[in-house]
């Protein structure tokens, strides 16, 4: 038997590789290095259910100790890699021991961007990525009555969806002209800001924040660069995370903008892997030469690819992205990854909110963002899968069969 | 604790008490059921906890409503009348024994 099979971080990626590795027939002993005092659990709800009571802690385990014991996977609680040797192959943890290693998996996904203002740091300022961020979110939240939002990205509109309320107000500051802008078309953008309004939630769009004012080390105020300010008692922070590539480093992996893998989640040094937040790679559904993809779905494809090279039998992640975000009662789904896309076609009607945004570039279509039409984003992504031929006009005309174009498409490539 | 039996798609059945108030899906993967890989881990965005409710249980269940009625068209198994995202299905003291068959794939 070999030191076998050390992941490090205990989140969607380094869960997935550790069971997909054992469900593929890795047999070698495997240790997953979890971080955080919890077994693996789900982020999405931190987000969203979570802080307003309807998921409980007790839904957010992403597998039960049952699993961990029947596979086999060895769980360090509540210690991190602290320093990987790689040539006496050895990670030493928090705790002071060393656990040597065959293979490694850094898995070590991404930390919340620190806003770079002064007062940035104050109390009753925080940002989310943790159970124990959304632990003192919620108890802030719990008290607070002004709550600013700083960036109008996923978290932080499902944030200002899950807090505001008649008791409590909440004004998101956007430094873009619109809200998800770096995801989603402008008509999405306006879906929104006119949903998050009619709620009862501020926006301030095209307005970046210059600094935090506080009392005795508590945030009160935050201060715009258009020369206004919004009082605080809570802030939440959401612009954007930062790959944890640290340790790849020391290693002397290859890394820009996180760690750079190929499509089976290699890195630059063999036996070594990256997979989820953390990771860079060519992927086939993306323009780009490589992308790095912060998804629950993406930590999940790359932990199995991982996983396939460990028991042999490699095989690449190219499954469609996908992404959710629920906002209130809506629910945003978006396959594929429409980067530069040139055109783009409604399909439904936006004022029902239930509609679809067909995303094309040079013609092809990319990338379908779908809002309260779960159906037509599980059509989606087998459309974009199996590259549907597709045309705007088609996309946009509601009597148009796409599930038809769809089998008509399997038909003529078996 | 009302109790759920799920028949794998081997043959294998598998029952397991679950706590009142939890869902059908968390009580799979609590107890390492194989089969419901619930992805969006609940939040009825996937399609990947498709379930076969036995016919026995099917009118102590109150109808899906609209989204997952949508999504279960999305499901890689084939749909039936009896489809259900279990994830959606919420145990409770009259579903005691409850009986659900995993379908072959729940992804493409």
């Amino acid at each position: 038997m070999s030191d076998g099979l050390v992941v490090v971080g205990g989140s969607y990626a380094g869960l997935q590789v550790a069971a997909s590795a054992r469900e593929f027939g890795y047999s070698e002993p495997i240790r997953l290095i979890a971080g955080e005092p919890v077994l693996p659990y789900q982020r999405p709800p931190l987000s969203k259910g979570y802080l307003t009571g309807k998921t409980t802690p007790a839904m957010l385990p992403l597998r039960g100790e049952a699993f961990y014991r029947d596979a086999a996977i060895d769980v360090e609680l509540g210690r991190h890699a602290l320093r990987i040797d790689p040539h006496s192959r050895t990670v030493e943890l928090s705790d002071g021991r060393s656990v040597r290693f065959d293979k490694l998996v850094l898995a070590t996904g991404a930390r919340p961007r620190p806003l770079p203002v002064p007062g940035g740091d104050l109390a009753g300022v925080v940002a989310l990525r943790s159970l124990a961020d959304a632990d003192q979110l919620r108890a802030l939240a719990a008290e607070a009555k002004r709550v600013v939002v700083i960036g109008g990205g996923f978290i932080g509109l499902e944030v200002a969806s899950a807090l505001v309320s008649a008791e409590r107000s909440v004004t998101v500051v956007e430094a873009a002209g619109r809200l998800m802008a770096r995801a989603v078309p402008p008509v999405l953008s306006e879906f929104f800001a006119d949903l998050h309004q009619a709620r009862g939630v501020r926006l301030k769009l095209g307005c970046g924040v210059t600094a935090l004012r506080s009392v005795q080390g508590r945030v009160t105020e935050v201060l715009c660069a258009d020369g206004t300010s919004e009082p605080a008692d809570l802030v939440v922070v959401g612009i954007g995370v930062v790959p944890n590539v640290e340790l790849a480093q020391d290693l002397g992996l290859a890394c820009d903008d996180g760690i750079l893998v190929d499509g089976c989640a290699r890195t630059t040094a063999p036996g070594v892997f990256a997979a989820g937040d953390c990771a860079r790679q060519p992927h086939p559904h993306v323009a780009s030469p490589t992308v790095r993809l912060e998804s629950v779905q993406n930590a999940i494809e790359q932990g199995k690819a991982a996983a396939s090279v460990l028991a042999g039998s490699p095989a690449a992640n190219g499954a469609v992205p996908w992404f959710w975000s629920d906002q209130y009662d809506v629910k945003l789904q978006m396959a594929g990854l429409p980067q530069g896309s040139d055109r783009v076609a409604v399909r439904g009607a936006v004022e029902e909110g239930k509609f679809s945004v067909f995303h094309f570039r040079a013609g092809r279509l990319v990338g379908v963002d779908s809002v309260n039409r779960p159906a037509e984003h599980m059509l989606a992504r087998k459309l974009l899968a199996a590259g549907v031929a597709l045309t705007p006009e088609q996309a946009a005309d509601t009597a148009f069969d796409l599930r038809g174009a769809l089998a008509a498409s399997a038909e003529a490539s078996p | 604790m009302p109790t759920v039996t799920y028949k794998l798609f081997d043959g294998g059945e598998r029952t397991h008490s679950v706590e009142d108030g939890s869902s059908v899906m968390l009580g799979a993967i609590l107890n390492n059921v194989p089969g419901i890989m619930a992805e969006c881990g609940g939040s009825c965005s996937c399609a990947t906890c498709h379930v076969y409710v036995d016919d026995a249980f099917l009118d102590r269940l109150p109808a899906a409503d609209p989204v997952e009625d949508e999504l279960l068209d999305g499901v890689a198994s084939e749909r039936r009348p009896n489809s259900r995202l279990s994830c959606q299905i919420t145990l409770t003291p009259a579903l005691d024994g409850l009986v659900v068959h995993i379908p072959e794939r729940q992804a493409e």
